[in-house]
């Protein structure tokens, strides 16, 4: 990728195309042009910088999930769209830390988004579940399950890593982890 | 099948490593057996979760590393809105700048405190007995040691150092008038209208309501004939027309007005509020109404207020009256039960009335 591209604002549909086809280079143009914008929103609203990286990036797989998923309709300019998601998650964050002042600074116009922050904070409910059990689960377990349903590694290339004798028992070592993993994941409340 | 077996199984299944013969084969099994139907839909579901966990974590880490390569920093500088240096002075020192605010509102009501502006009784009300002049005083000293050079020619020549009204209460020399009239006196005389003098005694005072009784006990005196007006014991209504006489200067002057308010300085229920021309020395005249009654006693007046003064009730008055104990009264003190004024006109009551009134002359060192 040539630096020329890595450059300026990327149109709002190229951000599209760009999130389906995973393109490195678009998300980080996306991610560099509209940061500034989210940073100004939050530090002057009694934020700091971390909490200003937190928001975005909360954005930012908001829009990639349903990109992903396909429901997602440009119905504004994605400048607004991200813009208003931020303004919308960073209000229930002060609201739930108490800080929130009853009025807040705007910079940009913005719209009323709701529904798809909700989705959302379910979604990260279950992986927070999910991170904690896998660590809970322990080596090797973690290690095997993450290779075989996340990286989509065979069960032979697992085998030889591990140095089981026959793949027999690596599959029923998966099955164990898998077994243990269910149970912490629902344990939790 | 074993549990181990059937994951092994569906994993496969659903990883599509299966042959077309297998597959459909484990389809058939599936639409068949609810059960296995059920653990297929569940490992689906959870494996899925796991994925699309690990999914977020790398998008996750894919951000932080573009974000690791954005100066936060200098634009944080850049884009923090600054407050003016008013703001940020308040936000830097107001706890220093809260405690002189203090400091500085103590001393502000400290001094009020101890100059007595915060108690202004004293400032606003004036009691309205008259102070003669130093310069009138020692010229009639003056003439008094050439007098003196005459023998057999004696009279008072001192004018007194205060000056007051009082009025008669009964015909045989009882007089009124206020307490602070005649307070710390030396000596107390009452002159007529007509000049002529007579020593008097004070046998009762009362600082609150202001009252004091004079008995004249000048040899010199003959009595009073029957009084014209009697002691109006009710309340008066606001808007009476009344009058009042007294001695402002060295003649008689009448002070003609309205009974303005039924409460006196400071809603003191034992004053009215008249509107009447009230200067000093008019303090102790008695308040008329049109009909010749008594109504009050004219005490003082406000200050910062255009044409407001003060007259004491006569109910306390009255009251105050009775109050003399008996053994100060060396002659019956008989108050007057007929009027003769109600009929006439203002310039016959007053002809009638200025016998009784009297300008009270207080000396004291």
């Amino acid at each position: 990728m040539s630096k020329e591209i890595n450059v300026g604002v990327p149109t709002d549909s190229e951000v599209i195309l760009g999130i389906l086809n995973n393109s490195e280079s678009v998300l980080k143009r996306l991610y560099i042009a509209y940061f500034p914008m989210v940073l100004q929103l939050i530090i002057n609203n009694n934020g700091n910088v971390d909490e200003a990286k937190d928001i975005y990036q909360e954005a930012i797989i908001v829009l990639y999930n349903k990109v992903k998923t396909g429901d997602f309709e440009l119905s504004s300019k994605l400048k607004t769209y991200i813009y208003s998601v931020c303004r919308r998650l960073w209000l229930k964050r002060l609201t739930q830390m108490n800080r929130y002042g009853g009025d807040i600074k705007d910079f940009e116009e913005y719209l009323t988004v709701d529904d798809e922050t909700e989705k959302n904070n379910e979604r990260d409910i279950q992986f927070n579940k999910m991170g904690n059990a896998l660590k809970l689960l322990g080596e090797p377990c973690k290690t095997i399950i993450e290779d075989f349903y996340i990286n989509n590694r065979s069960m032979q290339e697992i085998c030889e890593d591990f140095g089981y004798t026959n793949s027999d028992n690596a599959k029923t070592q998966k099955y164990k982890c898998l077994q243990r993993l269910k149970k912490l994941f629902f344990q939790q409340k | 099948m074993s549990d181990n077996q059937l994951t092994e199984t569906i994993d496969r299944y659903l990883n599509g490593e299966m042959t077309k013969d297998e597959r459909a084969r484990f389809e058939i099994l599936r639409n068949e057996n609810a059960d296995i139907n059920a653990k297929v839909t569940e490992h689906k579901h959870f494996t899925n979760l796991i994925k699309q966990y690990g999914e977020r974590l790398e998008l996750e880490q894919r951000l932080n590393a573009i974000h690791d390569e954005i100066d936060v920093h200098a634009l944080e500088q850049e884009l923090l809105i600054r407050p003016s240096w008013v703001v940020m002075l308040w936000r830097n020192h107001h706890s220093k700048i809260s405690v002189a605010a203090s400091i500085a509102i103590f001393a502000v009501l400290c001094t009020l405190f101890a100059t007595g502006y915060l108690s202004n009784r004293e400032t606003n009300y004036i009691e309205l007995k008259g102070k003669i002049k130093k310069l009138e005083n020692s010229a009639h000293q003056l003439s008094s040691k050439i007098s003196h050079l005459e023998p057999g020619k004696k009279y008072n020549i001192n004018p007194g150092n205060f000056r007051g009204t009082g009025f008669a209460i009964s015909s045989n020399g009882y007089i009124v008038t206020d307490y602070h009239v005649v307070k710390d006196a030396d000596s107390v005389y009452v002159q007529t209208a007509d000049g002529k003098s007579f020593r008097t005694k004070v046998i009762y005072s009362e600082a609150q309501p202001d009252v004091a009784i004079l008995e004249i006990n000048d040899p010199s005196f003959k009595g009073l004939g029957p009084l014209p007006y009697t002691f109006k014991k009710a309340e008066t209504d606001i808007g009476e027309t009344i009058f009042t006489i007294g001695y402002p200067s060295d003649v008689l002057v009448l002070g003609p007005g309205y009974l303005t308010a039924s409460t006196g300085f400071q809603n003191d229920t034992a004053s009215y509020q008249v509107s009447i021309p009230a200067n000093p020395g008019h303090s102790g005249g008695p308040l008329l109404d049109s009909k010749g009654n008594i109504i009050g006693i004219i005490s003082g007046k406000e200050t910062h207020i255009e044409g407001a003064a003060f007259a004491l009730k006569s109910s306390y008055l009255l009251k105050a009256i009775q109050d003399i104990p008996a053994d100060s009264l060396k002659n019956p003190l008989n108050m007057n039960s007929k009027n003769v004024l109600a009929g006439l006109n203002r310039v016959q009551q007053i002809k009638k009335l200025q016998n009784y009134v009297f300008m009270v002359r207080v000396y004291k060192q």
